[in-house]
């Protein structure tokens, strides 16, 4: 077990998100191959998902979420000393997403620079380095990014659910932060070698064990880390005012949320896969990000992601002042929702590039 | 474009950093090592506004090669917050809605890419306020 309380209390300076303003919807998808959405619409409480434009990908995603999370710091880019990205849908296969981000936002170059890659826990492992390295004292301040274009096959139950976005979280030295927005107490990480769900070299499309993600890999990660972590900051699910879990769909977060004590009240602000999708290693921490825009100074927050391979990272959070005054500085999640335009088939397999010319 | 310019031009096409003429203040975008204006080399950098609004635009419906799976696209002449002027793609709105005189916000997004194996090139585009 990795048990992190680092030796500098390190808070949360920033925070921002970005969702593409495309969305198909779960009907349409139905449409095109003969199913009935109502499987995806009443069981997985699914509506529609977020789709990248033709020019997006997840280096514009995440410049547009640091650039929100920049300006709710009132941070220079030149004060990071890390930028991580992570993701399963990289523009390139070899060369860094974080070096086109970093140079983008003005960050380069003397800045320490990755990609990660864990599935959906990509975006949780990220901020784990950045916790690291600010509170050991390497840096005064790192840039953790989630995102992805998420792919799911023409026909499988994953493209009903694949989505797009990210969030991009500044991680900083409580000691230093004039007003920080949310402070750690603690997180953990749980992790084993579970093949759920798998993507090999020169495949275009993930292939999944179908109900196998379920038990030996969603849940059991998932609980598991937040079991660790409540015994490890000896808390319990009442002290928590909202609670965040990876959402692959809308039904197991909320089924790991009743197995381990929480409240539907305490999840349904940060699930946001009904109206976005699956943002793989964007979805749990957009679902934070979400939070971080209504949370009131006092509220904890629990953060766990899950990412298929497998293993979840949990996190316990205390919000600040700085969440209340911070929040108006860059677009809220919620205005990345509302901003919608339905597109049928064709145009989504133009975008996601299905059309091969 | 080749790597190397696409490289050398990276500050002004994702950062919109432009320079300012040091004796008669005008903006120059893209960068050159002259004042086209009043031919000084006296040239400081300077950083364009994100903001602006829409002075007169286009739509591509017959694009030039490694642009056709952007079309149609809207390409745009922009009035910056500070008055200076530039060409570039509209993005996040149909053709059909784009309006002249409405408010613009920088973002970065892909222009182009260059096969399958070439370099994927980066730059800033326009997208209406929100």
């Amino acid at each position: 077990m990795v048990s992190v309380k680092p030796v500098i209390d390190v808070a949360i300076s920033g925070w921002g998100s970005y969702i593409p303003m495309y969305r198909i919807a779960v009907e349409e998808i139905a449409r095109v191959w003969g199913k009935s959405p109502k499987h995806f619409r009443e069981e997985l409480l699914i509506d529609e998902k977020a789709v990248a434009g033709i020019d997006e990908d997840v280096a514009t995603i995440s410049v547009e979420a640091s650039k929100n999370a920049l300006g709710r710091a009132g941070l220079s880019p030149k004060e990071l000393g890390a930028v991580f990205v992570g993701s399963e849908s990289k523009p390139y296969a070899v060369k860094p997403t974080g070096t086109i981000v970093a140079e983008a936002i003005g960050a380069t170059p003397r800045v320490l620079s990755a990609d990660m890659e864990f599935a959906c826990k990509a975006g949780t492992e990220c901020l784990q380095c950045c916790i690291g390295l600010v509170g050991s004292g390497m840096i005064n301040y790192g840039l953790a990014i989630g995102a992805d274009t998420a792919q799911g096959a023409p026909a499988d139950p994953l493209e009903y659910s694949a989505g797009c976005g990210g969030t991009a979280l500044i991680v900083g030295r409580k000691d230093k932060e004039k007003e920080p927005v949310a402070i750690l107490e603690g997180s953990v990480s749980y992790v084993t070698d579970t093949p759920d769900f798998w993507r090999r070299q020169k495949r275009d499309y993930p292939s999944h064990a179908e109900a196998f993600t379920g038990e030996p890999a969603y849940f059991t990660h998932t609980i598991s880390a937040t079991k660790l972590l409540l015994d490890e900051l000896s808390l319990n699910p009442t002290d928590f005012k909202y609670a965040v879990f990876h959402q692959p769909n809308g039904k197991f977060p909320l089924r790991a949320a009743k197995i381990l004590g929480f409240k539907k009240e305490q999840v349904e602000p940060g699930l946001l896969v009904p109206y976005i999708g699956n943002l793989y290693a964007g979805s749990s921490i957009t679902g934070f990000s979400a939070i971080l825009d209504v949370a009131m100074p006092g509220d904890r927050v629990l953060l766990v992601s899950f990412g298929s391979g497998a293993g979840s990272d949990a996190f316990s959070f205390v919000v600040q002042e700085g969440a209340r005054t911070k929040r108006d500085m860059a677009s809220k999640v919620m205005d990345y929702i509302k901003r919608k335009q339905n597109i049928d088939y064709a145009i989504y397999a133009k975008f996601r590039k299905k059309i091969v010319i | 474009m080749s790597v190397p310019r696409y490289w050398r031009e990276i500050p002004e096409r994702s950062r919109l950093e432009a320079s300012k003429c040091a004796t008669c203040g005008n903006v120059i975008y893209p960068n050159r090592a002259r004042c086209a204006k009043c031919g000084s080399d006296s040239i400081e950098p300077y950083r364009l506004p994100e903001r602006g609004k829409l002075l007169t635009f286009t739509v591509v419906r017959n694009p030039p090669r490694g642009f056709e799976k952007m079309a149609p696209f809207v390409l745009g002449i922009i009035e910056l917050e500070d008055g200076s002027r530039l060409m570039t793609q509209i993005t996040d709105v149909m053709p059909g809605e784009v309006t002249i005189g409405m408010p613009l916000e920088a973002v970065l997004r892909k222009v182009s890419e260059d096969g399958d194996s070439g370099i994927i090139e980066y730059a800033i585009k326009f997208r209406p306020t929100f």
